[in-house]
């Protein structure tokens, strides 16, 4: 009788126990199992081949500046998605009339896929009769339609800085709404007792609201950075992480290789995913989240 | 006139420092930042609306706005097998969301209830699998699912299902856990027995949070792109979902932006107004597990 209390949990948790292990678990076997294997472009494992994937992959001409281009591309989007969404959410916890339904067109790029986001921006941006061109063009920032200067996204520089323009537009309500609900745990007298103390608004947000509403930023954070570090339609529809590799960040390399050589491709991955256990175990041993899960 | 539409509101005795006619002004200066930044977020996807709506002849005007609008693009969008691709997605969607709420139901209420070796370990796991994304592991989702040789919609609903579990688990445990067991137990004492009391006095109760775990699944399985991608490649399109039906518009030399954008509506709108409803439960099922 005692045994079967004991298995009780396992009933009920058995099943999600099992979909993690096959959804997530088990590809991270394969994929560790894929980087030491030579693999064909049609899936056919040819065998082991030691480590000559990595050692392939960490000589590629391309690969340092892929992995300096991903860590711009995450502390950039990351940043200041992180500064707007401050100050967003401080504008959207006053009252105001209309807050609700501002707050809906709020959530509009975070309810949307993130592919017609991507797609709707890259052709806006078209050379020739892209709409932001066109407002460009007629304020006079674009002096030339279909110029070169109105190709933003065939120069690898304007084009990133579109890119992270739109991987921050997307990031801004999912962030926002969390700043929002960090804003709403903080009781209001508080507040009372700053301005008692004669501290103006700034002062008062600098040394009130951002130490509280710390736990709020660091998850918001965190929660980014993966997801901006895994993120995919905006560069590849957008660019597809060209010319050459020059607008990819390692997952979208990673993507490319997987078309010619899996077992690279697998090496890479696992490489990407090493560098997000490193972050996401700072980040743990930073805030002691173990504790606060078991409670 | 700005500043005698609404009556001041009442002041806190401490804040005095704030005369009373200057509180309606700022109320409007951010009101009127809100609904510039609201219509700056909604602008995208009105170009989406604009574009479907212009003539395809007029694909090549650098203009604002259409010269005339057309509904074209939306009737003539079905004969490329979209209605089919809508189909798939929908599958795909709801068969995740069944398993997702079919599974994480039992956890969430077992880990909110009791207390047992492994709970700790079984929340880290879950927590763990949000770290994860599918891009991160693509090589070995696609490379697992081949061997398996299942058909890519079924392939797709259980990998949907697999990724959007911890958000599942962890709203329905915060739900779980904020009501009281005495409230079953007093159920049980009527005689309603164990199976009635959950499904008469808890289900209903954590309905908010049951509804929000649904919607939630349901667009993350919609919007999903990648791994439909991957395990989709060689289908034909109404057997492809939306999202990859709509990434079929973009040719080698010429993109068919007039239906891609009508597409597009379609994928979207409802998505978005599924959100509405789940707009502020969102963010607890995403963070629970990391701030609890």
């Amino acid at each position: 009788m005692l045994a079967i209390r004991r298995l009780a949990p396992m009933l009920w948790l058995g099943p999600a126990v099992a979909l993690i292990g096959v959804v997530v678990l088990w590809p991270v076997v394969v994929m560790v199992q894929s980087s030491f294997q030579q693999i064909g472009g049609e899936g056919f494992v040819a065998g082991y081949n030691g480590t000559t994937n990595y050692d392939n992959l960490f000589h590629e001409p391309d690969f340092v500046s892929v992995l300096l281009r991903t860590l711009v591309w995450v502390v950039a989007v990351v940043g200041v998605t992180m500064l707007i969404s401050l100050g967003l959410a401080q504008l959207f916890h006053q009252k105001f009339p209309g807050r609700r339904v501002t707050r809906w067109a709020l959530i509009i790029p975070w309810a949307a896929s993130v592919l017609m986001t991507a797609l709707i921006f890259k052709w806006a941006l078209d050379p020739n009769v892209g709409v932001i061109n066109v407002i460009l063009h007629h304020i006079g920032v674009v002096k030339q339609l279909g110029s070169d200067q109105a190709d933003w996204l065939g120069n690898p520089t304007s084009a990133l800085i579109w890119m992270m323009g739109v991987a921050v537009f997307v990031s801004l309500p999912f962030t926002t709404y969390a700043l929002l609900s960090g804003l709403q745990g903080i009781p209001g007298d508080v507040y009372e007792a700053a301005s008692i103390d004669g501290a103006t608004s700034w002062r008062s947000y600098l040394g009130v609201t951002l130490p509280l509403l710390r736990p709020a930023i660091l998850v918001a954070t965190l929660i980014n950075v993966i997801n901006v570090f895994n993120s995919f339609p905006i560069i590849w529809e957008m660019t597809r992480g060209g010319p050459g590799y020059e607008t990819s960040t390692s997952t979208i390399y990673m993507i490319d290789l997987k078309e010619s050589d899996v077992g690279q491709a697998a090496a890479m991955s696992v490489f990407n995913f090493l560098l997000v256990i490193v972050i996401v175990l700072v980040y743990l041993s930073t805030t002691r989240w173990k504790e606060q899960v078991a409670r | 006139m700005i500043t005698t539409t609404k009556p001041a509101p009442p002041l806190p005795a401490t804040a005095r420092s704030a005369p009373r006619s200057r509180r309606p002004l700022r109320t409007w200066v951010i009101a009127i930042a809100a609904y510039v930044i609201a219509v700056i977020f909604l602008l995208p996807y009105l170009e989406m609306l604009f574009m479907a709506l212009r003539p395809n002849n007029e694909l090549g005007l650098a203009t604002i706005l259409p010269k005339h609008w057309t509904f074209s693009n939306f009737t003539t969008l079905w004969s490329s097998g979209l209605g089919g691709s809508i189909g798939t997605s929908l599958e795909i969607a709801a068969g995740a969301t069944v398993i997702v709420l079919l599974v994480s139901m039992p956890a969430a209420y077992c880990t909110a209830r009791r207390r047992f070796r492994g709970r700790t370990g079984f929340l880290l796991l879950v927590l763990a699998t949000q770290m994860f994304q599918p891009a991160a592991m693509l090589v070995g989702i696609q490379r697992e699912f081949t061997n398996f040789g299942l058909p890519p919609t079924m392939s797709l609903i259980i990998v949907n299902a697999g990724f959007n579990l911890a958000f599942a688990v962890w709203i329905l445990n915060a739900f779980f856990s904020s009501i009281p067991a005495e409230l079953e137990e007093a159920a049980m004492v009527d005689g309603m027995g164990r199976v009635g009391a959950l499904l008469r006095i808890t289900l209903p109760l954590a309905a908010p949070g049951i509804v929000t775990a649904l919607i939630f699944t349901f667009i993350a399985a919609w919007n999903e792109f990648l791994v439909a991608l991957t395990l989709s490649l060689g289908e034909g399109t109404s057997q492809q979902p939306l999202t990859v039906a709509i990434n079929n518009y973009i040719g080698e030399y010429s993109v068919d932006w007039g239906h891609l954008f009508a597409a597009g509506l379609v994928a979207t709108v409802p998505v978005i107004i599924l959100f509405a409803f789940i707009e502020r439960r969102v963010v607890s099922g995403l963070t629970a597990g990391a701030v609890k």
